[in-house]
């Protein structure tokens, strides 16, 4: 029965990561840039959260909108401030070592507003738990809130993309921003928007995670986010489904790997299914193969 | 009165003069061919019109509006459309859908059907293959596409670069064909091409760029007989 139960919670965790790797992988398949400051985003979110939440009080659908409303500014100010300029330039590395940067500055600020000391999260989720076979099994409020979340979001973003005047401008921005432009698209109002969709989807991620692990400190975001990352090219990055099964299999492999083989390893053997998924499939699970351009 | 007006445009990469300073104009009905050899600027000047690079110098004026500074999303609502050098049709999209996000800008669902049977009927093999994707049409087929695109906006002018490119003879005289259809059914054309003989097989008049100015100009029938342009570009 345990081993449910680990299974489920896996997949809970990897439904935060699969939630966060969208951020991810949106960005890099219509920017074609690495956003590493993603991590953090979700960390100010969860400060959202704390603060109108547990200190204030706020009800917690509110207090979620919120630090969704925080996290959707902060993602598209980072992007117009950061990453727009440097658009054109003739290196990637540039706008890769700004996120860098970006992520840096965001967790010193955080250090500077809300301190070192960790404070405690309280979940926002006030589903009782769930119990199976006769108390056997008790799957807790967040873990099925987590998880159905996820399913949700999921859902909705893949109509969105393909019912929706801006979801086909998605599109048409990722396969060639030049083309995009000429059929009137707005690539800059479009590159704009995925930030703030991801960004928004990062507070909801932050939420959700602070929810099950409630310590939270400026660094929160930082091991999550590169999970997450990870997540995103174990199943293909720039593909939405992509993101879903990287993420929960990463949630699986780590809770699995830390119940039954070492819980000091388990990040170890992420990163090690990672590299063999990666020797096996350079272009992740559902990654589409890199074509030449002719 | 000119559909399209090019007064004095300068255009830098950097510190590299691209062009230097052309004047041209377009009027409403006419086939207008640019020729010259690669890096005349031929591309350049159809990206500057389009909106795609911006200008150091100079205007562009369409149907009477100055749409220099007009940024190049807005420019495909105004009624002008680009076919790109190299096609560039979304080559994830099915032919479709690369066809629908050709009328991107435009609200008038029923209309659009309309469009777009009429593009069908123009290149029917593009319908035959509409749920394929792009990616996987040969280049011919992609050249249709990617002119069955441009249409879709409804365009007024429709400029084109290097159509022929890469394709064989018998597909070069059918997409010129196709050229000459366009025409005739009301949209103004700008051309630009390497195949000078077959551009100025079906153009009204021409302009000839060399290195980032017009060296000629003229009727496009007067140009063909032109020696130099025979030495120069028609290899007589």
């Amino acid at each position: 029965m345990s081993f449910v139960l680990y299974l489920i919670n896996g997949i809970s965790l990897g439904s935060v990561y699969a939630i966060i790797a969208l951020g991810y992988t949106m960005v890099y398949g219509i920017a074609k840039m690495l956003n590493f400051a993603h991590g953090d985003v979700i960390m100010i979110g969860s400060y959202v959260s704390f603060i109108t939440f547990s200190q204030m009080g706020v009800n917690p659908i509110v207090s979620v909108v919120m630090s969704m409303v925080v996290c959707t500014l902060l993602g598209v100010v980072i992007e117009r401030v950061a990453y727009k300029p440097l658009r054109k330039a003739t290196s990637p590395l540039a706008v890769l070592i700004t996120a860098i940067g970006v992520s840096y500055f965001l967790q010193n600020a955080a250090l500077l507003i809300f301190g070192a000391n960790p404070v405690s999260f309280t979940s926002v989720v006030t589903l009782s738990p769930l119990k199976l076979a006769g108390g056997d099994l008790v799957i807790s409020g967040t873990t099925i809130v987590t998880i159905v979340l996820c399913l949700i979001i999921m859902g909705c973003l893949m109509i969105f993309i393909k019912k929706t005047k801006a979801g086909q401008a998605m599109l048409a921005v990722s396969e060639d921003k030049d083309a995009a432009q000429l059929m009137g698209i707005n690539v800059n109002a479009t590159i704009a928007l995925t930030f703030a969709i991801g960004s928004g989807l990062a507070a909801i991620a932050g939420v959700l995670l602070c929810s099950a692990y409630p310590t939270l400190t400026p660094y929160t975001g930082s091991m999550p986010g590169i999970k997450a990352f990870t997540a995103a090219v174990f199943g293909g990055i720039g593909s939405i489904p992509g993101a879903l099964i990287g993420g929960i299999l990463l949630g699986v492999i780590e809770i699995l790997g830390r119940a039954y083989i070492s819980s000091q390893l388990s990040d170890a053997i992420v990163f090690a299914v990672l590299i063999v998924v990666l020797l096996v499939k350079p272009s992740g699970i559902l990654g589409k193969p890199m074509r030449e351009k002719v | 009165m000119a559909m399209l007006e090019i007064e004095n445009i300068e255009v830098f990469y950097g510190v590299i003069q691209a062009i230097k300073g052309i004047s041209f104009q377009v009027n409403e009905g006419e086939v207008i061919a640019l020729i010259g050899a690669n890096g005349a600027g031929k591309t350049t000047t159809l990206q500057t019109i389009t909106g795609m690079i911006s200008p150091k110098k100079g205007s562009v004026i369409f149907n009477g509006t100055d749409i220099t500074k007009i940024p190049g999303h807005k420019i495909v609502g105004m009624g002008m459309a680009h076919v790109p050098e190299g096609r560039r049709v979304f080559s994830q999209l099915s032919v479709l859908e690369n066809l629908k996000m050709g009328a991107y800008t435009r609200k008038d669902k029923t209309e659009i059907e309309e469009t777009l049977a009429t593009v069908y009927k123009s290149f029917p093999r593009l319908e035959e293959r509409k749920n394929q994707p792009a990616g996987t049409l040969s280049g011919g087929e992609q050249q249709m596409l990617a002119m069955g695109r441009a249409l879709m906006s409804r365009p007024k002018l429709i400029c084109m670069d290097e159509p022929s490119m890469g394709l064989s003879p018998i597909l070069v005289d059918e997409i010129f064909n196709i050229i000459t259809e366009i025409s005739k059914a009301g949209t103004t054309v700008l051309l630009v091409e390497q195949n000078a003989k077959k551009a100025l097989s079906i153009a009204d008049r021409a302009y000839v760029l060399e290195t980032g100015n017009i060296v000629l100009s003229g009727d496009a029938k007067e140009l063909m007989n032109n020696e130099q342009i025979k030495k120069a570009y028609l290899g007589e």
